[in-house]
């Protein structure tokens, strides 16, 4: 009985609606397909916010009801925070510190506090520009933790380091990408442990892997973006099973949508991975849909991108044809996300911008002026919109 | 009444034996994790214990940090967070019994005065004075900005003597580079005379040699003649002929020393040595702080510190902190710096600044130190 109530209890945390668990939310592409958010914004939207500990660009992830966030504060930016609150008021349900072990020199406009932490529904990931890398439970006791620049003692990058964590199966993806001393490691999720380390191009990267579900004989593929264009590796032992060569972004992170991968290459290049392993078809290449920092969203029949300038373009998703574009005000570093047919974005001044992408260009721009200075990624879960500042956290909501 | 005191005895016994093996225990377990995950699954079982003890022991918790691995450490901190979030009353008398003893680690005296601090802010606003030249560099900041304020008070009141005197006392004292500067600032416009070279310990006197070759990044590997030794009157084959070293001489504040000046012109896919004596008055373990953009190796006495290839990603002081061991007397830095293929105008930039100092950043000065240059030189 105990083992069915146990099992019971395990299906609902794995199956809990309305969660945001990682960088870009349920599937690592920025669509809460079930979620009612406000489509018309005036202030009652906002709902709370709430200071922060210290610094970050780091996106939030949403558990039932905890909104998890990480920061980073002190005069070298070596105290790291993981903050939980309550979704409903925005209160500190707990905070945890730990010391930086590792270098935690970035550029001014990013922060030690730049991944998104991860979660698997029961634990919380969390690493950091110094390469800090934690386990929680949901209630912030400690489970384990690493130092990955103690560890590999030249992993490090002098401008940030900013990829977010995957969690699958019992695998943690943690790319830790540089010029020098460059890996993507997949580490055992209970134990802290590593399961694989793969050497990666010596070249800095910020981009986030993507899962692809069963993508190669039943078996979860990880997608790692670099440079040098897009490898796709077993989850399970870091094999490498294809790769795309063609190069690609540092910055911008690949999408994807029903199978296929827009991957910021060129522009965007959308290629599907083949059943037999080998090198993905090209579907289709197009320079016009150019993706800056933000990532590009893959929604209904279209890829979007955003330009730091604030250019919204909408790319056909079967031909990649630029078929509309609309001027948002700008300049975006965080990617928008998307719930029904309503795109979400964040200027850096803390401009909130809904689009409604069923009616094109001629849709009217909805807006909410936070007045802060927003880089991160929002999270949507439970019918609300959350993101952070530098020094505060907001839920927009109905 | 037998059983009753039977039973009074056992409960004695596991309330103050049993009750003091688990926590060292679990301190020991905790203490001994180690690199890539060593020691996790039993630490995770350890704290599960430690955060069940009450907040009397927090200073046992905090004392074992004392020594620790970094990685052991922040176990130790997550004990304490959890108690500490915890419990009601913390035992300040004991918190501040360990602040004061500055042998212990620095960063768990910190986090002591911030446990005091949240139970009593009378009590530790009256520390923060008494912290100026605090072994912990966190605890000082605190001292130092106090007297910034009231130094800056001063000077607005017209008291220039007694600003003049508080702000020479917060920078003595000062460890971080935003203090320094603000206090610089104050200084010099109150005319006062600041050494900055000397205050950090920056080495501003080398000798350099070069171009090497630095083609397709491969010089960053290659053992070119000066990390076989060093010969100031020796001349080798460089990347376009014969090189030799040559005196350089920084006068910049932040002793940077900039390569580009020995070698004009922009100069790329080049490897160049920078190479100096640094007297040491005792044998002892010191701090080397270097901040440099380009690839770069260390040496002290023949024997590689650390080295990183890495380009043009940003820099700034003390990004590097490198431990070294120094002999008494003459010891050997030689430092290795490429220059990449890159052709940006924020990608010439060919250059460092190296500091000796202990753990707090206070500066170790060389015996043989000459006094801070008013000019540059470089060349004979």
């Amino acid at each position: 009985m105990k083992t069915i109530i146990a099992l019971f209890i395990a299906m609902t945390i794995a199956v809990e609606a309305g969660d945001w668990r990682q960088f870009r939310g349920p599937n690592g592409n920025g669509i809460a397909p079930d979620e009612a958010l406000p489509t018309s914004l005036t202030k009652d939207n906002l709902k709370w916010s709430t200071s922060l500990p210290g610094r970050g660009l780091s996106g939030v992830i949403v558990v039932g009801e905890r909104v998890i966030i990480t920061c980073s504060s002190g005069p070298r930016q070596d105290r790291l925070h993981i903050v939980c609150l309550n979704a409903k008021d925005g209160a500190i349900r707990w905070h945890r510190q730990f010391w930086a072990t590792g270098r935690t020199m970035c550029h001014s406009k990013t922060s030690v506090a730049a991944p998104t932490p991860c979660t698997d529904g029961e634990y919380i990931y969390a690493n950091f520009s110094s390469n800090d890398l934690v386990c929680l439970d949901l209630n912030g006791n400690l489970q384990w933790l690493r130092g990955l620049t103690h560890d590999y003692a030249n992993v490090s990058n002098s401008l940030g380091m900013a990829s977010s964590l995957l969690v699958a199966g019992n695998v943690l993806v943690v790319p830790v990408e540089n010029d020098s001393e460059s890996y993507t490691i997949g580490i055992n999720k209970t134990s802290g442990a590593n399961l694989w380390r793969l050497s990666r191009p010596k070249a800095a990267n910020w981009t986030t892997p993507t899962l692809l579900e069963g993508a190669f004989k039943g078996r979860d593929l990880v997608a790692l973006q670099s440079s040098k264009g897009v490898s796709a590796v077993d989850l399970k032992t870091g094999d490498a099973v294809w790769n795309f060569g063609n190069g690609a972004s540092t910055t911008s992170s690949t999408c994807v949508l029903d199978g296929v991968l827009y991957v910021p290459s060129n522009g965007i290049t959308a290629i599907q991975p083949r059943s037999d392993g080998k090198e993905p078809d090209e579907l289709w290449q197009s320079g016009r849909l150019q993706p800056s920092t933000a990532s590009p969203i893959a929604l209904g029949d279209h890829v979007y991108t955003v330009n730091r300038a604030g250019v919204l373009t909408a790319g056909n998703l079967k031909t990649g044809e630029r078929e509309w574009q609309k001027r948002l005000k700008g300049p975006f570093s965080s990617t928008p996300v998307a719930a029904g047919s309503h795109l979400y974005f964040f200027n850096e001044t803390g401009l909130m911008q809904v689009v409604d992408t069923a009616k094109g260009e001629d849709g009217e721009i909805r807006t909410l002026n936070l007045d802060d200075q927003i880089l991160a990624t929002p999270a949507v879960a439970n019918g609300a919109i959350y993101v952070r500042s530098n020094s505060k956290i907001y839920k927009v909501a109905k | 009444m037998k059983h009753r005191w039977l039973a009074l005895g056992a409960t004695l016994s596991l309330g103050v034996a049993g009750w003091t093996a688990p926590i060292s225990d679990s301190i020991k377990t905790l203490r001994a994790v180690g690199t890539e995950g060593q020691g996790n699954a039993a630490a995770a079982k350890a704290l599960r214990q430690l955060a069940k003890a009450d907040a009397a022991a927090l200073p046992e918790i905090l004392t074992a940090m004392n020594g620790a691995n970094p990685l052991a450490a922040n176990w130790l901190r997550s004990a304490v967070d959890t108690i500490a979030a915890r419990e009601d009353k913390l035992p300040v008398a004991a918190l501040k019994k360990f602040l004061a003893d500055q042998k212990q680690n620095p960063r768990a005296r910190r986090l002591a005065f911030e446990l005091i601090q949240r139970a009593e802010p009378d009590t530790a606003a009256k520390l923060i004075p008494t912290m100026l030249n605090d072994p912990s560099v966190e605890l000082r900041r605190d001292a130092v900005q106090r007297l910034i304020i009231a130094a800056t008070a001063q000077q607005e009141k017209k008291q220039e003597g007694l600003a003049l005197a508080t702000f020479r006392k917060a920078l003595d004292a000062a460890r971080d580079l935003d203090q320094i500067k603000t206090i610089t600032t104050h200084l010099r416009q109150l005319k006062a005379k600041v050494d900055l070279p000397r205050h950090f310990g920056f080495l501003m006197h080398w000798h350099v040699i070069g171009p090497f070759d630095n083609s397709d990044r491969k010089g960053f590997d290659i053992v070119f003649p000066p990390e076989k030794g060093v010969k100031l009157n020796a001349t080798h084959p460089g990347k376009d002929g014969k090189v030799k070293w040559s005196p350089f001489i920084t006068a910049d504040e932040y002793g940077k020393v900039d390569i580009n000046l020995a070698y004009p012109g922009l100069i790329k896919e080049v490897t160049a040595y920078a190479y100096t004596t640094y007297n040491s008055p005792e044998a002892r373990a010191v701090q080397l702080r270097l901040a440099c953009k380009n690839a770069w190796k260390i040496w002290v006495n023949g024997k590689l510190v650390f080295g990183r290839d890495e380009y043009h990603r940003g820099t700034r002081i003390d990004h590097y902190q490198l431990d070294a061991q120094m002999k008494k007397g003459p010891n050997t830095i030689l430092i290795k710096l490429c220059q990449n293929e890159q052709t940006q105008s924020w990608t010439k930039q060919w250059e460092f600044q190296l500091r000796v100092c202990d753990a707090t950043g206070t500066a170790l000065l060389a015996s043989n130190r000459l006094p801070t240059p008013k000019e540059g030189k470089t060349g004979n």
